[in-house]
């Protein structure tokens, strides 16, 4: 019975992403790719990968979502969204995309069985200070990784800050947005903010002990603020105010203070005292869900354009 | 064949289909889907890989979580070349298959 469950889980994913490759029209393919990240995250919870299904949920299908929708919109606007024809089959990359499949599936036939049990996971675990252990391994004991990912986060901001054109530079960020007084969006945008931030702030908080975390936490708290701009409720700032500019290296900064006490205590560089692990851990998720949500809110809403009302 | 097999398999044949509309897809937004596709399949073939045995491995799910944060700021920033070039040549696609050009 869950054997057919998946099997019919496997040929949606498997529909929707050939609709989204092959289907008439961009539009068509953006929304067909964000109902394949819907159902994807129901796979991850078949894969028992929980926080991965949040995270595939709030980034993967949500905040990809969006970002592709207001691309699509944009490009309308210089009539760039009309696609040449492709129709006809591509005989020679039809075959390249066909031999690495099957090389995927051939390295899946010969991968060899996992050691169990990880003697040495379970034993660092109960020391770690945290119970979900994705989140132990994203923190603590792989937390150079997510420092790191912090930081690209921030770089991939500045990169899509620089293709902002120059007399736009002073304008707020993103195209403006118009909705209709007493209309959805604006009704969506009251309703939807409290309750989001609500489950934001909980899914970071949780994140310690259940599924949850920074990543799944600061998207939901990104697409609060997203919706509250596309309702037009309110503006987006300037890229010049050093409230937000503090907003993004807050995260990376206590992250890396962290890691540089650690380092001056005997814990290591990013290690944390066994007594005060689970403390800090929730400091810097809580740190990282501040900068984590600004960050992929600005980057969903793009550079600054003109034409805001003031 | 078992459940896991099965995901597996999906992340394989996403991986194809990605790779194919990469580079037989010539609008750029689209490429951009495709690409997020081959990400995507990659995350569950090791997701499912991951799931094998009697207990789940935290460590391939915490860097799949990262992969997919990676993917969206790398998406952000593709996109935003794709209306930039857009905006100066009122086309998504690159010069060299662009047969009206």
């Amino acid at each position: 019975m869950t054997l057919l469950l998946d099997a019919v889980l496997c040929v949606l994913l498997l529909g929707t992403a050939l609709a989204a490759v092959l289907g008439r029209g961009v539009f068509r393919a953006i929304v067909f790719f964000i109902v394949y990240g819907l159902l994807l995250s129901v796979g991850w919870v078949r894969l028992e990968a929980v926080n991965v299904a949040l995270a595939e949920a709030a980034i993967g299908a949500g905040l990809t979502g969006i970002l592709l929708l207001t691309t699509y919109g944009k490009l309308t606007r210089v009539s760039a969204e009309a696609e040449p024809d492709d129709a006809g089959v591509n005989l020679p990359v039809a075959l390249v995309s066909v031999a690495v499949a099957g090389a995927l599936a051939w390295a899946w036939s010969v991968l060899p069985e996992p050691t169990r049990p990880r003697a040495e996971l379970a034993e660092a675990l109960p020391r770690a200070g945290v119970e979900n252990p994705v989140t132990a391994v994203l923190l603590s004991f792989r937390a150079w990784d997510t420092l790191l990912e912090s930081v690209v986060l921030l770089a991939a901001l500045i990169g899509l800050w620089l293709l902002g054109r120059d007399e736009d530079w002073q304008q707020r960020l993103g195209v403006p947005q118009h909705a209709r007084p007493g209309g959805i969006m604006t009704s969506f945008g009251r309703v939807l903010p409290p309750v989001g931030f609500l489950v934001g702030v909980y899914l970071v908080f949780i994140g310690a002990d259940e599924p949850g975390g920074a990543f799944q936490g600061g998207t939901v708290l990104a697409a609060v603020g997203l919706v509250a701009a596309l309702a037009g409720l309110i503006q987006p700032p300037r890229i010049g105010q050093w409230q937000w500019h503090a907003g993004l290296v807050l995260g990376p900064l206590v992250f890396l203070l962290a890691g540089v006490a650690g380092a001056l205590s005997d814990s290591g560089f990013l290690g944390y005292p066994e007594a005060i692990a689970g403390t800090a851990i929730l400091v810097i998720e809580a740190a990282l869900a501040a900068s984590i949500a600004v960050t992929l809110a600005f980057l969903v809403i793009g550079p600054p354009e003109k034409g805001h009302r003031e | 064949m078992t459940g896991l097999s099965l995901y597996a398999l999906t992340g394989a044949v996403l991986v194809g289909f990605g790779i194919y509309g990469l580079l037989a897809k010539r609008h750029l937004l689209r490429r951009v889907i495709a690409f997020n596709l081959i990400g995507s399949g990659l995350f569950v073939f090791f997701g499912a890989s991951a799931a094998r045995g009697e207990t789940v491995d935290p460590v391939p799910q915490a860097l799949i979580i990262t992969g997919i944060v990676v993917a969206l700021s790398a998406s952000a920033l593709a996109v935003g070349l794709i209306v930039a070039k857009a905006r100066v040549s009122g086309r998504a696609l690159l010069p060299e298959e662009d047969d009206d050009a």
